[in-house]
């Protein structure tokens, strides 16, 4: 492989797994857009969604397909289907139960109960990941990382060329790409986007309004944690490993993306989520993979210090 | 005239702070009712506790002899009571167009929505100028209009304006009350919270004068501007 090829195969990986990390930072930020709220539970959310997705496919016996065999996007097609579905209740029914009832207390509360539901998640992985199923790996321990089976191949679409752009990434942008621009659509467009950025925006004013906040808050968080899930089921296929303690790096670099982005911004998460993917595999590969937490924590401490508003986010509040 | 609105020895506050101590008042239908009073005599809270945001914690407020009081807001809306709140609050990264569409959240149907919008933007033409600008960036006499229009979008039965003339000028602020008194002759009943008693009195058929949580004078606006009390206290002189 000369040096350009390696750098474009890098640019690759970096954005496939920079979509994936977009995907889960658009969670983070729509909460935080719309209660101010860091939900340090996220990334485990998305932790779960993967063993979720892992226990679809031993459901289905997907293991006991050959990567690419027709039963297989079909097998995938449903996963898309329960995993978001999961981890959307599940995030809607943290905020119904443990966030909903903190909303008039301080900021601070919410945000030791995100907190605790992280731990609570991530044991709830650990239990998950002994489930007595083949595709847990039998007999090994809980906590070890899981192998999740190729289901789609590997085929390079550029056919005989040293760089490879496989049948996973394609799979990646072709389910990600959309979901965004339906996303935007959806806020941008929908009554119930534009009851969100209204509630985001002045709380008390959309009360007024006639918008049942409660309601349209709990919408945010089955959205955000549904997107969530999607990540889990392309992460999953992509990466083809999973481990109860994933959720806390991915949590950390989907923040970083959100942060860096403008948080409460979503063209921001996406910006700030290519950026990170980006970020890890030109370090991987140039620098040292033992440096990419490290690079990904010093880009989070820079935003912090020198733009604290990210990239795209608003620069202060309007003066009303 | 028939009762609209009753607040029955209505009691609110913040936390151990009690700022209405059993507040007693009327608004029959097709009136414009003016609250008097000055900072912190709990003029916002009593309209905050009639919309449902703050807590009625003892009393009935009576909409067309049914209680509401405690009911979610999005439910008072829902009953006819909307509120353009002091301050404005206009959503300002939400442009002008979508601002109004909020306001008429409870009326799902898109045929109402645009017929309101086209309601509003033939009362002001301005708003139909600016419809794609964002809230935020507009005056504040647009602002106050916009957020009256807003409140009208719900095509409420009773209208509660909270300090409409704050920050104005002057000019702005007769063409804010004619536009009250133009909501009114259509239909509306209107109660008013100003601290500009002149205007409010001018445009009001009756007047309260509240202080510290209480009713402490009530009488037709004619009487209130004459007497003696009010004029020293509220009228400057």
């Amino acid at each position: 492989m000369s040096g350009s090829e390696i750098f474009l195969q890098q640019l690759i990986i970096g954005l496939s797994n920079g979509m994936i990390i977009a995907l889960i930072a658009l969670g983070y930020t729509m909460v935080y857009g719309i209660i101010e709220l860091i939900n340090f539970a996220h990334g485990d959310l998305f932790m779960l969604g993967s063993f979720a997705a892992l226990t679809v496919v031993g459901l289905l016996g997907l293991d006991h397909l050959a990567a690419g065999a027709p039963g297989m996007w079909s097998g995938l097609f449903l996963m898309l289907l329960i995993v978001p579905l999961f981890c959307g209740s599940l995030n809607w029914l943290a905020d119904r139960f443990a966030y909903r009832h903190l909303r008039d207390s301080t900021k601070l509360a919410p945000l030791v109960s995100a907190i605790g539901l992280s731990f609570v998640f991530m044991n709830i992985g650990l239990l998950w990941g002994g489930v007595p199923m083949n595709v847990f790996g039998l007999g090994r321990s809980a906590a070890s990382p899981k192998d999740f089976p190729a289901l789609v191949s590997n085929v390079n679409l550029l056919g005989q060329s040293a760089v490879e752009f496989t049948t996973k990434d394609l799979m990646v942008f072709v389910i990600t790409l959309p979901l965004m621009v339906l996303l935007t659509w959806f806020v941008k467009g929908t009554r119930a986007g534009k009851a969100m950025r209204a509630v985001a925006q002045d709380r008390v004013a959309a009360r007024l309004m006639g918008i049942p906040v409660d309601r349209v808050i709990g919408q945010t968080f089955l959205i955000g944690g549904a997107l969530a899930g999607v990540a889990s089921v392309v992460s999953s296929v992509y990466n083809n490993t999973i481990y109860f303690q994933m959720g806390y790096r991915a949590g950390v670099d989907a923040f970083t993306a959100a942060v860096f982005g403008g948080i409460g911004s979503l063209p921001g998460a996406v910006l700030g989520g290519l950026v990170i993917g980006l970020a890890r595999a030109m370090c991987d590969q140039y620098l040292e993979t033992r440096w990419t937490n490290v690079l990904v924590f010093t880009v989070l401490i820079l935003v912090l210090v020198f733009r604290p508003q990210g990239l795209l986010g608003a620069r202060a509040k309007e003066k009303v | 005239m028939k009762t609209l609105l009753q607040l029955e020895d209505v009691h609110s506050g913040y936390g151990l702070i009690e700022v209405l101590k059993g507040l007693n008042l009327t608004v029959g239908e097709g009136e414009i009712v003016a609250v008097l009073g000055a900072n912190g005599a709990g003029k916002s809270t009593m309209l905050m506790t009639i919309s449902g945001i703050n807590q009625c914690r003892q009393g009935r407020i009576l909409f067309n002899g049914e209680p509401i009081q405690n009911q979610p807001p999005h439910e008072i809306v829902h009953h006819g009571i909307s509120q353009a709140p002091e301050g404005r609050r206009i959503f300002p990264r939400l442009t002008v167009r979508e601002n109004l569409e909020m306001g008429a959240f409870q009326r799902a149907n898109d045929e109402a929505l645009r017929t309101g919008v086209e309601q509003v933007f033939a009362t002001f033409p301005i708003l139909k100028e600016r419809q794609t600008q964002l809230g935020g960036t507009l005056s504040g006499g647009e602002q106050q209009m916009l957020a009256i229009s807003r409140a009208l979008m719900a095509r409420p039965k009773l209208l509660l304006l909270d300090e409409p003339s704050l920050g104005l000028a002057p000019m702005i602020v007769t063409k804010i009350f004619d536009i009250i008194r133009d909501i009114n002759r259509q239909g509306t009943t209107i109660l008013l919270v100003e601290q500009n008693a002149n205007m409010a009195l001018h445009v009001a058929q009756r007047g309260y004068v509240l202080e510290t949580g209480k009713i402490v004078l009530e009488d037709t606006a004619e009487h209130l501007i004459k007497n003696e009390q009010v004029k020293k206290s509220y009228l400057g002189g």
